[in-house]
């Protein structure tokens, strides 16, 4: 079996290599990051253990933004969206949770506060979901958003980018992050991709173009791999005191 | 030159944004159509056994604003102290606990509630007991990383006085930022406070 382990404790998150919670270069955090350290120690059984999310659970159309709002076709960019979960040890996950969420092909989100001059598309919703498989493996077919100006600066815009959430074994594994695209320009003008420490970081975070998984005259893929926490070898985890 | 290690990092996380909810709970924003329903609606279904209990709260910043953006998990054990998990072997839990919800602040005032049941101790495999408590994971926009909080219970005074998680927090002065103060029978309130004298202390767990 090459599928995670399902107990055992999860390796201490490298709080380096995701973004601090205080980044002035992206205003809404200065008032919301805490100013303590954390209060760190290995996981519990409450972080190691979390509910089962079943593939039967799924309607047959929940990762097919394209149809899933209306039945008719949004309008846009044909894209798959594809990858596996893995966790730190570079094992499949299979069973977890894939959430996303992104604006239409103009980069507009359908939400009250979105008041961007770019058009709603009467047929896009804006949010998926699927389950991986045995492999680790997700996909998703959508169409490509578009990138967005936000107030955080004078003249600032957010790259195109698909939102994910991940949900794994263990609650401790609960993680949000974006996927970004191959070759975008705003990619490195963006404060929030710049919340992230490191180039290998943010590289993490960047979708190439997978042609061998495009589907000729229909549509592009890009392919993205998330990666979950993973879960210490516990060989040694039931000795005596002293030994 | 060594062997490879054929290890990865983890995905690195980015803030939720402000738009969470189109991709968590579409139909609570009014997106319905796309989902039968949201998940996580409620941590327990009909038959639950134990203490019906109700928590109320808010999600404060550092300039005393509460956030109506807040996106809350929970997830918790049984009345025994069991997980309903497929990564549970101490026992079966409560099947009617499923232990996990979505908590959403109210969109106009920023008031959450959790209705659930009172969870039991947890009994750590490796030794020592975790008082009652009920893990939380906030996102929001201006959060760039998923905040990891606990709920304990004032009126569990030994249980806390004994928790090796509790146990962790050097400024004791700060350990009641994670009690849910009792307000009648069955009601607690608990608020979450981002930053600031009263910051709630958060875990790296
Ligand atoms: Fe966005």
């Amino acid at each position: 079996m090459s599928d995670a382990p399902l107990t055992g404790p999860l390796i201490g998150r490298d709080r380096l290599w995701h973004p601090p919670a205080y980044t002035p270069g992206y205003k809404t955090s200065v008032t919301r990051a805490p100013s303590r350290a954390l209060v760190a120690m290995g996981s519990t059984l409450s972080e190691e253990t979390g509910p089962a999310f079943g593939r039967d659970m799924l309607g047959l159309n929940d990762n097919n933004l394209i149809i899933n709002f209306t039945g008719q076709p949004a309008i846009g960019e044909r894209i798959i969206m594809h990858g596996r979960v893995l966790d730190e040890n570079a094992r499949p996950v299979p069973g977890v949770l894939i959430e996303i969420w992104h604006a239409n092909a103009g980069g507009r989100y359908r939400h009250k506060k979105d008041g961007y001059l770019a058009p709603l598309d009467p047929n896009f919703g804006g949010c998926g979901r699927t389950v991986s498989n045995a492999d680790g493996a997700y996909e998703f077919l959508t169409i490509r958003p578009g990138a967005y100006p936000w107030p955080n600066g004078v003249n600032h815009w957010r790259p195109m980018h698909i939102h994910i959430s991940v949900f794994g074994h263990g609650f401790g594994q609960r993680l949000i992050t974006q996927m970004y695209f191959e070759g975008d320009p705003l990619i490195a003008r963006c404060p929030i991709v710049n919340t992230i420490p490191s180039q290998a970081a943010i590289d993490a975070l960047v979708a190439p173009l997978d042609m061998n998984a495009s589907i000729p005259m229909d549509c592009l893929a890009y392919k993205f791999d998330i990666v979950l926490r993973g879960r210490r070898q516990t060989f040694f985890e039931n000795r005596r005191e002293g030994m | 030159m060594t062997q490879p290690l054929h290890q990865l990092k983890e995905s690195p996380s980015q803030t939720a944004g402000p738009y969470v909810h189109i991709g968590l709970t579409p139909n609570a924003l009014g997106i319905p159509g796309i989902y039968p329903e949201d998940l996580g609606l409620s941590p327990i279904r009909e038959g639950a056994k134990g203490e019906r209990i109700t928590i109320t709260g808010h999600v404060r910043d550092g300039a005393g604003m509460i956030l109506r953006d807040a996106l809350i998990e929970s997830w918790q054990a049984d009345a025994a102290g069991l997980f309903n998990s497929p990564s549970e072997t101490r026992g079966k839990a409560d099947p009617n606990v499923i232990g996990w919800a979505r908590i959403l602040a109210d969109f106009d005032s920023g008031d959450w509630s959790l209705t659930t049941v009172k969870p039991g101790a947890v009994t750590l495999p490796q030794g020592g007991t975790m008082a009652p408590h009920i893990a939380l994971w906030i996102v929001a926009r201006g959060v760039n990383i998923g905040l990891q909080t606990r709920i304990y219970f004032e009126d569990e005074g030994e249980a806390n006085a004994a928790c090796p998680v509790l146990a962790r927090i050097e400024h004791k002065a700060r350990i009641p930022t994670l009690l849910a103060k009792k307000t009648g029978p069955g009601q607690y309130r608990f608020d979450i406070v981002l930053q600031g004298d009263d910051e709630t202390v958060f875990f790296d767990l």
